[in-house]
């Protein structure tokens, strides 16, 4: 038996195909595979998801604002891909467990991340938006690859909970990263662990067809959601850009992983429309034309058309969401401009969970060096 | 001589390395297209072409194990980890491959492979950016480990380490990137100082302060204020982490009978405990005060806003100076 690869149409930063249930011009049309899931969606839901998208954008918009005034250390952008984030996350139960990456402000968002939380790491004042268990939402992770073995991880807890005295569940873990981190061995791994345990674990690959400079095709000459099932792992490759198609797949996979069938994967393809970080210059590397192209498929514009022709959404309530959107952006603006860095010693807490001579020495060592300043810590 | 950043003095040794021999190669991630994310290895893809120089998936450890493979067939290649603290994914590949297979090969296959690290902190990065991992290189035999802390050493050490038959793990402190130095472009590469010795950068007689990378500016600014305050400090760069070049740090404690060593990295089991034993075991009897080390916190590397209270700064090591000069300082005695 030979096994011989499938490539994509087009792997050069191209959609190739891929499930869609709303086209870019805001048509609703019907796919097989994903339409048992998104078929009897309320527009209150659409609206829904709709606002979030929004919300994302604007929260994007303020980060890389803040980022050029100077008051965050920098900013990574997520316009362009609010449809996979917000879709995806939408789905999911508060007791799922999320593992992201460092770009998706959408699924912390829609989590339920606070202001404050939205932008200290970007700020440089923690590394971490603080205790994952409170919206069961891990901090964004900057090594690539590495939170998808800890949602693998998780999944198998899930698996055990008698263990810990606990009622079984059926909540699911996912994970979030990108094409560029689909090359990473603790991405293949992850997939390795998972259906070996047959975990309840998602897998949600963005991919946004850059991992910094580097086009997809320098990570995979296939469809990356076609090396899952290599794994035994099923996977669906959706539109990324498709808000509908993003909540529509991940409605299958988690009922999947729910009901004990194990773990799933989706490719969502879409793209990332801003620089890697407001540290990168993408014109060093990116076509225009591709750009503009990309700009055609706007996640938020296909759902603006389709409620507005359904009616769904009038001028009303589309002001109501852009003046909730600001709220947002002012919240997180009055966030950032009030924080007030944390004092020097605390550098030597939550090192060990309990006592450490070493460091005690330490702290006591820096806070008389500290005292020695006359003017004292500023 | 010209006047270069660092960031441009590395990028014209690697180009002169493309050009002077065909077994050179650059692979990492965006080095090719973009230049790197710093920009060293900018311009080298449209001079020496695609199969020189490589992006590659985003995989550490793919990195350095193909570059494994690619010196087992003669190649002499150069790869960039982006940021010091993504070297971790390519651990394995580096002491339990690269460090080794000379050793186990009784010398049969060589593996000249240059690792360059942008590295340490200063420059308000986000968090795994701002790492000093050096010690445990260090403690790995078969690798050979450097620092540079300006242009000149940049150009001339880079390309020491590329026509090096041994692994050189280089580490390149991304605060210097943009800082100008001279660098004789044209000067020969044998007439070069070997990137395995010390450098004195300051004379001085008081006492000897040790150290190397951007901690090396911080060094020269303490022995500026010292001077000021009537305290002559001598400064060394060590280059070479390993191995030291204790010829040169023991010529001048020796000297001055008094040693601070300081480096950013965190001072549990680091470079800095070894120079100290080092200096112990060869200058016991000229020691008039027990060599002590000035370093980054035993903690993980803060959050941008407070990485300064944990770099050791001009004030700290000056501390330390008092100190082995038994003169009255800012520790009280509860403290120690
Ligand atoms: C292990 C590791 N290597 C390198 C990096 C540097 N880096 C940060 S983001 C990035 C590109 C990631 O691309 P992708 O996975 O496609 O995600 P995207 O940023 O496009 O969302 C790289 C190389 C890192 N953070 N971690």
């Amino acid at each position: 038996m030979t096994y011989l690869p499938s490539t994509t149409t087009d792997p050069d930063t191209d959609m190739g195909p891929v499930a869609q249930v709303i086209t870019p011009d805001g048509e609703r049309i019907v796919d097989p595979t994903l339409e048992p899931w998104v078929d009897g969606i309320s527009d209150d839901l659409l609206v829904d998801l709709y606002r979030d998208m929004v919300r994302t954008r604007r929260l994007d918009g303020e980060g890389v604002a803040l980022q050029r005034q100077g008051q965050l250390g920098l900013w990574a952008p997520c316009e362009g891909q609010e449809a996979v984030q917000v879709g995806t996350a939408r789905a999911l139960r508060a007791a799922d467990f999320v593992f992201p990456s460092y770009r998706e402000s959408g699924v912390q968002l829609v989590r339920g991340a606070t202001p404050t939380e939205l932008i200290q790491v970007w700020r440089g004042e923690e590394q971490s938006m603080g205790d994952p268990f409170i919206r069961r939402t891990a901090g964004p992770q900057i090594i690539i690859g590495a939170q998808t073995l800890h949602a693998v991880g998780y999944a198998m807890g899930i698996q055990r909970a008698e263990a810990l005295g606990e009622a079984p569940s059926d909540d699911v873990a996912v994970t979030y990263f990108g094409d560029g981190a689909s090359s990473q061995g603790d991405v293949h791994e992850a997939m390795v662990f998972a259906a070996s345990f047959g975990a309840p674990v998602v897998f949600v690959c963005s991919n946004n067809q850059w991992a910094i400079s580097e086009p997809v095709r320098v990570q995979s000459r296939t469809p990356l959601a076609a090396r899952a099932p290599a794994f035994g792992i099923p996977s669906l490759r959706v539109d990324g850009n498709d808000v509908l198609a993003c909540y529509g797949a991940m409605r299958w996979a988690l009922e999947r992983a729910r009901s004990g069938s194990g773990p799933a994967y989706i490719e969502a393809v879409t793209y990332r429309m801003g620089p890697h970080t407001t540290a990168d210059d993408p014109t060093r590397y990116r076509d225009p034309a591709e750009l503009s192209r990309w700009r055609g498929r706007d996640p938020i514009a296909r759902v603006h058309a389709l409620l507005r022709a359904s009616g769904a959404l009038n001028d009303q309530r589309e002001a109501d969401i852009a003046a909730d959107a600001d709220t947002l952006a002012a919240e997180v603006r009055a966030a950032c401009l009030s924080y007030r860095t944390r004092d020097p010693l605390t550098v030597f807490d939550e090192v060990y969970a309990e006592p450490h001579a070493g460091l005690e020495a330490q702290r006591k060592a820096h806070s008389a060096y500290l005292d020695g300043f006359e003017e004292g810590v500023s | 001589m010209t006047a270069l950043t660092m960031a441009k003095a590395l990028n014209a040794a690697l180009g002169r390395a493309l050009a002077d021999d065909p077994s050179v190669l650059i692979m990492g991630e965006d080095v090719g297209t973009l230049g790197g994310v710093f920009r060293i290895t900018d311009g080298l893809l449209g001079a020496h072409g695609a199969s020189r120089v490589i992006d590659t998936p985003l995989a550490e450890s793919g990195i350095v194990g193909t570059a494994v493979g690619l010196a087992y067939r003669g190649f002499r290649p150069v790869v960039e980890i982006q940021f010091d603290g993504f070297v971790y994914p390519a651990f394995d590949q580096i002491v339990c491959q690269v460090a080794k297979l000379h050793y186990r090969t009784r010398g049969a296959v060589r593996m000249p492979l240059t690792v360059r690290i942008p590295w340490a902190g200063g420059v308000g990065a986000a968090e795994h950016h701002s790492e000093s991992p050096e010690a445990y290189f260090v403690h790995t035999s078969g690798l050979r480990v450097v620092a540079v802390s300006n242009p000149s050493d940049a150009y001339f050490m880079l390309r020491q380490a590329i026509a090096c038959d041994d692994p050189v793990v280089f580490f390149e402190p991304k605060r210097l990137y943009h800082v100008k130095g001279e660098v004789d472009l044209d000067a020969a590469l044998a007439d070069a100082p070997p990137m395995g010795l010390a450098r004195v950068v300051r004379a001085g007689s008081d006492a000897t302060v040790v150290t190397y990378g951007a901690q090396v500016t911080t060094a020269l600014e303490a022995a500026e204020a010292a001077a000021d305050d009537g305290v002559s400090l001598e400064v060394i760069d060590l280059r070479s982490l390993s191995p030291v070049d204790y010829d040169t740090v023991a010529a001048s404690v020796r000297r001055t009978g008094r040693v601070v060593i300081t480096h950013e990295a965190p001072g549990e089991a680091g470079v800095g405990a070894e120079v100290a034993a080092g200096i112990t075991e060869r200058c016991f009897h000229h020691l008039e005060a027990p060599p002590l080390r000035v370093t980054g916190h035993d903690i993980p590397y803060p959050p941008a806003k407070l990485e300064r209270h944990h770099l050791p700064d001009l004030d700290r090591i000056l501390d330390a100076v008092d100190r082995v000069l038994e003169r009255p300082h800012s520790l009280s005695e509860a403290a120690q």
